[in-house]
């Protein structure tokens, strides 16, 4: 009786039911993801006392200063950016035929098998990819194995020797971190693609044959600019998730540091939180401008 | 003259559904045909063999004498106007129209100079730099119109295009369309399943059930002297006795049609006319459609049949009503034999 009054009570104040349903969950989303940002960001403005080691609560724009004008701290950034532009564009080529087929090819069976195909690797540890990657890319591993009995091995010899992404083997350069980062985050980029080319009529497609495009004109003036805002949101994944990252670059590569790693050496054994927070606020930065660059081009149009 | 469209038994199977069943018929240069049939009857399956997005698995289709049963759609000399108009999102109006000279490698400016005129010819002059989500439902139906006839087809298809119109709109259109395809000259091949909009535009129409044509006529021809039971109901709305009840009625068993608009109503012991043809029943319903009523009517056999009672007649049917017993009658010659 008393639910049937509260449902009643409800009923007639719609404002009142929609705080009841809004208001824990923004509460939570509000304190623990945003105000921990905004912390994160207040952190930043301070900086550390040379001589003693603590942080000095003083708004100031040392910290940042210190991040920008340091050589060892813009190459960090730059390492950082080049690794997540290289990784997003080789993720978008391998993803769109893939989510091509997905979306518009594959029926039934064949579509549950690749949409379980592509997330199956999601659902394993993280580390345990990571560190059986280092195993498959290693000098005695199984690719370098496979190249050798091909007789490839000049290939890979040759492309280990270029200059600064090479390395004495694929697990310890950063063509091997590019491997890996491209494994892990393919998904995240297959999938919004594939939602976005599931969404595209077929009639579309028929009424750009119908209009004389060849499949070729077809994919390039109907499905590419259809295809883009997943594109968008899956490189904001790929972009992000790398630019973010400190396990593949420290367990995979070349010895250079990325922010991912500045953070946790800075705010672990560094103790530098203000350096730190100052780090890992380039990310964000870096996808802001990503995002505006994407808008300036277009690519939210079609929204 | 050769055919602008052939088919030569074609069939179409989709599983174990006959889609399209040994289908063959000529469509002339120049002629508004429709091809009218209910949801599943394989008219649409056969647009789309014309189209060339599907092609059968046997038989031929002819275009202007070719056979194209392996050409693919952008190598046809065919244009589209799409149920749901299928027109690019992310294109203008504009962009939209010359997409068909754009693909096939026309310049920019003379591209842009002839969707330009096509706006105008289906009277949207101003709109050419909206997006289609901009436009209200009849606009986009012109909008698919003036982007499928830009290449000068020699035969535009029409699925369906006015079924998400209302039904002002609808009869406008109509109008339009036919005034269309006079002035231009080129082929119209018209799916519908709404019968009133094939008999008022096109020159023939070919009644579509389960895969197969059950006739193929000019509309007066179809409404008036159906073939089949099938026709008889779908095109004229027409009452049907099937052997048993054309037994009951008029006591041989050929199978016939009688539409309602040649049905009176009568008390039950009026006396009708020497000659007609009589059926007992009771009133089941009468529905007022304003010029005219149709009066629902169980027959004693068990069917229920209609009869359309005009305003005029409506005063010598007082006392009559839901309920009440009335006879049917109706003249000899107002019935249509149909094929058993």
């Amino acid at each position: 009786m008393t639910l049937r009054a509260a449902s009643t009570f409800l009923y007639r104040r719609p404002y009142w039911y929609l705080a009841l349903l809004l208001v824990p969950p923004l509460l939570w989303f509000g304190t623990v993801y945003l105000g921990s940002l905004f912390a994160l960001l207040a952190q930043s403005f301070y900086a550390i006392d040379e001589f003693t080691a603590q942080v000095v609560r003083q708004p100031t724009l040392a910290t940042y200063k210190q991040l920008v004008t340091q050589p060892a701290n813009v190459d960090i950034v730059l390492r950082t950016l080049t690794m997540a532009i290289a990784v997003t564009i080789a993720c978008a080529l391998i993803a769109l035929p893939i989510a091509m087929y997905m979306a518009r090819y594959a029926r039934g069976r064949m579509k549950a098998f690749f949409y379980v195909g592509v997330m199956l690797p999601m659902w394993t540890s993280y580390l345990v990819k990571v560190y059986a990657w280092r195993l498959l890319l290693a000098k005695e591993g199984i690719i370098a194995w496979v190249l050798g009995k091909l007789g490839l091995m000049g290939l890979l010899d040759a492309a280990l020797e270029a200059p600064g992404i090479g390395g004495p083997s694929l697990s310890s350069s950063y063509i091997g971190m590019f491997i890996v980062f491209v494994y892990m985050w393919l998904p995240f980029m297959i999938l919004p693609m594939a939602a976005a080319l599931e969404r595209v009529p077929g009639s579309l497609l028929q009424a750009s044959a119908d209009l004389g495009a060849r499949p070729g004109q077809t994919f390039r003036n109907v499905v590419l600019p259809l295809a883009i805002p997943g594109i968008a949101a899956g490189s904001v994944f790929t972009f992000s998730l790398t630019l973010g990252d400190y396990i593949i670059p420290s367990v995979v590569g070349a010895p250079g540091y990325f922010i991912g790693m500045m953070v946790y050496v800075q705010q672990g054994t560094a103790g530098n939180i203000p350096l730190a927070a100052a780090f890992s606020v380039v990310p964000i930065v870096l996808i802001f401008i990503y995002l505006s660059i994407a808008k300036r081009f277009g690519a939210f149009d079609a929204l | 003259m050769t055919a602008a469209i052939e088919f030569r038994g074609v069939s179409r199977v989709f599983g174990d559904v006959r889609a399209v069943d040994d289908v063959s018929f000529v469509i002339e240069p120049g002629e508004f045909f429709a091809m009218l049939g209910p949801s599943g009857s394989g008219k649409t399956s056969c647009l789309r063999l014309v189209a060339g997005f599907d092609s059968p698995d046997r038989g031929q289709v002819l275009l202007d004498g070719q056979d194209v049963s392996s050409v693919p759609p952008y190598d046809r000399n065919v244009n589209t106007v799409f149920q749901d108009y299928a027109l690019f999102p992310h294109m203008t109006v504009l962009e939209n129209i010359a997409y068909g000279p754009r693909v096939r490698g026309v310049d920019a400016p003379t591209r842009r100079q002839r969707a330009r005129e096509m706006l105008d010819l289906v009277q949207l002059g101003a709109q050419g730099e909206r997006r289609p989500a901009q436009l209200s439902g009849g606009q986009r139906q012109r909008v698919a119109l003036a982007r499928a006839l830009i290449n000068h087809p020699k035969v535009l298809l029409l699925d369906e295009p006015l079924g998400a119109l209302d039904l002002k709109l609808r009869e406008e259109m109509q109008i339009e369309l036919k005034g269309l395809q006079r002035r231009l000259g080129i082929t119209f091949v018209y799916v519908t399943h709404d019968q009133g909009e094939a008999l008022s535009m096109a020159d023939r129409v070919a009644v579509f059930n389960k895969g197969k044509i059950e006739q193929l006529a000019a509309p007066r021809a179809l409404y008036t002297r159906p073939d089949t039971a099938f026709v008889a109901r779908f095109v004229g709305s027409a009452n049907v006795a099937d052997g048993a009840l054309a037994q009951a009625i008029s006591g041989s068993g050929q199978p016939f049609a009688i539409r309602a608009e040649n049905i009176a109503v009568q008390a039950e012991g009026a006396g009708a006319p020497a000659g007609n043809i009589n059926a007992a029943g009771t009133v089941v319903a009468v529905q007022y459609h304003g010029a005219a009523s149709r009066w629902q009517v169980k027959l004693d056999a068990g069917e229920v049949w209609s009869a359309l009672v005009t305003e005029d007649e409506s005063p010598s049917l007082n006392g009559l009503s839901v309920g009440t017993r009335v006879k049917l009658s109706w003249p000899r010659e107002a019935a249509v034999n149909l094929l058993s």
